[in-house]
């Protein structure tokens, strides 16, 4: 299988492109960890894209149970359907609905399976998936079959760090810690999003945008994502480059400032640090 | 010279199995990384390392055993010799130079001269240094150190390209703030004290399982079938002991995050307050000169030897507010702090000592030490690998 590197959309270090080629080559999960709004998901879709198969996607919610990605069974159904009295209901095969991760495993093709934010669900989640990420295999014990995987998937793993994950699950897998990028790094990735961007509009919003970040009392840092989007509006708005230096008085906090400071608390720490700095000045 | 690698990250407390060292083992046969240091080291990464707390740990251990192993014959044809920034000289002069040695260096003819000096000596070791025989500082008489030039795998003058980086990636240490020796907030500690929690169920099936009952009368497409299930409770009880005024003023912030985490965490959670050392009374109220107190006599008998008990104290004072009888610094106490410490240690089965103080800080405090003893080596600083032990410690 071909290897997976940078695409034109999304700039990725040669330590995620390592990362992902050993989890490919070796056929394990690969869980990401990292600030949100650092490409976590988009990671799998670029996954995807770049190796030319498709995608399967399963968001995990505080409510999801691990059984739920294999198959379920759907009793409710089946009870309604016998007291009317159905034909169906004597099939209990009728009443199974597969989950992703059956349907990842029956794809013609192999697939790129992605697991997102896996610290949602319950702490024992994980644990609950050991056996079959392992083997990529299941039973289903309505209908006594067992599913195994045609080709083994590509399994990326999402998480926020909201619970730890158990040992034997990590055991399992390899592990990346997708890094801040560093301004240069930055400066691709906005190329790569944006590529009719002014490059002065990009350089003062490049340095208004790590100036926050050094901002360290910010309950949440804005991050690639956020950038994007204030880029984004920034240019639909056609903003003058001069508008965001940061030495003009008259602008308190950057233009636009909703798509990069997100709750009202930073805000207000924002307008008194600025407050100041124009104080001393 | 892999063997030594794994056991020196176990050494350094990571907990890399045979597993994944095969796994690695693996990734190499399959070609992922192409002898090339970078891409090995990044490797090595993803398959050893599970948590980012310990990425800077690796970081070090890599470091260490790696030193030196770089590819010694990627620099083909000239090297590149770039203008030597000014201030990476100086700094390089700061690190290298002793008060004497700066003494001696006005006496070469100041800094600017000896700039000079240093541009001509790393010039001239440049071009020697494939064979290796001459560092800069490797003769006596230099003022140039004698570390060599380059003591942190500092390169040079050469193109960032990216194998000849100036600095190496795992020296760069990036993950440092990641670590977990670092202190708690509020969110991480709430991590460390779901390891208390331990749902069991317990005694008899005595209570009507309803969605278990709708949902084996469902499969049994409409026939009725009861389930029972024994109740749900959290058993882990806990006993906090807070200590407030004095020198815990400092650590007020950090006990309140403590204890706002640990609230949500069980079902049964009493806290009780006492000042330095816990003597013959405790308070029920943080507002501690107020009427409510239980004496320690009350509370052993009240709290049963299943309860946990957790200390939070930075257990600096005097000594002898632990040792002597009358100690106290706020009443005349008939037996020492000492023995009322053994006499809960002695009644509670599983008892833990958070200290807030940083640890390497405890040595030098002698009553740190006398409680530490008397918690039979129970005291854990207030981190989350802390707070591991803890948890270790009250199971």
């Amino acid at each position: 299988m071909q290897k997976f590197q940078s695409t034109e959309r999304y700039i990725a270090p040669r330590e995620l492109e390592v990362a992902v080629n050993a989890a490919v080559a070796l056929q394990r999960p690969l869980l990401v960890k990292g600030e949100p709004g650092t490409g976590k998901t988009v990671l799998a879709q670029e996954v995807a894209r770049s190796l030319g198969i498709p995608l399967i996607e399963w968001h995990i919610k505080s409510t999801t149970k691990a059984q739920q990605g294999l198959y379920e069974y759907d009793a409710v159904s089946r009870l309604r359907d016998g007291q009317l009295g159905d034909e169906r209901v004597r099939d209990i095969s009728n009443y199974i609905i597969k989950g992703k991760l059956w349907e990842a495993f029956e794809h013609e093709t192999p697939v790129v399976l992605l697991i997102d934010e896996i610290d949602k669900a319950d702490i024992e989640f994980p644990n609950d998936l050991l056996l079959e990420l392992d083997r990529m295999q299941f039973h289903v014990y309505e209908t006594k079959q067992t599913v195994v995987a045609r080709h083994r998937p590509i399994v990326i793993i999402t998480s926020n760090n909201e619970k730890e994950l158990p040992d034997a699950f990590l055991r399992r897998c390899f592990f990346h810690f997708i890094r801040f990028p560093d301004r240069e790094t930055m400066e691709r990735i906005l190329q790569a999003h944006y590529p009719d961007l002014r490059s002065d509009l990009a350089r003062e919003a490049l340095n208004v945008f790590f100036q926050i970040r050094e901002v360290n009392e910010l309950k949440k840092k804005p991050a690639t994502s956020e950038l994007l989007d204030w880029l984004k509006l920034l240019m639909i708005e056609d903003m003058p480059a001069e508008a965001l230096r940061s030495n003009d008085a008259k602008v308190a906090i950057p233009p636009l400032y909703g798509a990069l400071l997100k709750n009202e608390q930073d805000v207000h720490l924002f307008e008194r640090l600025a407050f100041l700095s124009r104080a001393r000045r | 010279m892999f063997a030594p690698f794994i056991l020196e990250l176990r050494k350094a407390g990571l907990p890399a199995s045979i597993t994944e060292w095969l796994a690695l083992m693996g990734a190499m046969k399959a070609g992922v990384a192409d002898y090339d240091i970078d891409d090995f080291y990044y490797l090595a990464r993803t398959t050893l390392v599970k948590d980012e707390r310990h990425l800077d740990r690796f970081d070090r251990v890599f470091g260490e055993v790696f030193k030196g192993l770089e590819p010694p014959t990627t620099l083909t044809g000239e090297v590149i010799q770039r203008e030597l920034p000014e201030e990476w000289l100086k700094k390089l002069a700061e690190r290298m130079f002793t008060a004497e040695e700066m003494a001696k260096i006005k006496a070469m003819g100041g800094f600017e001269k000896l700039m000079e000096t240093l541009k001509e000596r790393l010039a001239e070791q440049k071009k020697r240094h494939q064979g290796g025989n001459r560092m800069i500082g490797t003769n006596g008489t230099s003022p140039f150190g004698a570390e060599g030039y380059n003591p942190e795998g500092v390169r040079i003058g050469q193109e960032g390209s990216r194998q000849r980086r100036a600095v190496k990636v795992w020296d760069k240490r990036e993950f440092r703030d990641l670590d977990d020796d670092a202190a708690l907030g509020s969110r991480a500690m709430k991590l460390a004290l779901r390891k208390l929690r331990r749902f069991a169920r317990q005694g008899e099936a005595n209570e009507l399982d309803v969605d278990g009952t709708i949902g084996a009368t469902a499969r049994n497409a409409g026939t009725l079938d009861l389930k029972m299930r024994p109740e749900r409770r959290n058993a882990v009880k806990v006993l906090l002991l807070l200590d407030i005024g004095g020198s815990m003023d400092d650590h007020v912030m950090a006990s309140e995050e403590l204890f706002s985490a640990a609230k949500s965490e069980f079902k049964h959670l009493v806290h009780l307050y006492f000042h330095n050392c816990p003597y013959e009374r405790f308070w029920k109220s943080n507002r501690r000169r107020a009427e409510q107190t239980v004496t320690t006599w009350e509370m052993l008998r009240t709290y049963g030897p299943d309860w946990r008990v957790v200390f939070v104290g930075d257990a600096s004072m005097a000594p002898y507010e632990i040792v002597e009888p009358g100690g106290s610094v706020e009443h005349w106490n008939e037996e020492a702090g000492k023995v009322w410490l053994q006499r809960i240690t002695g009644h509670f089965r599983r008892v833990a000592w958070i200290n807030p103080t940083p640890q390497k800080h405890w040595g030098y405090t002698t009553s740190i030490n006398l409680i530490q003893d008397a918690m039979e080596g129970r005291m854990f600083p207030m981190t989350l690998e802390g707070l591991d032990g803890v948890a270790r410690a009250l199971r």
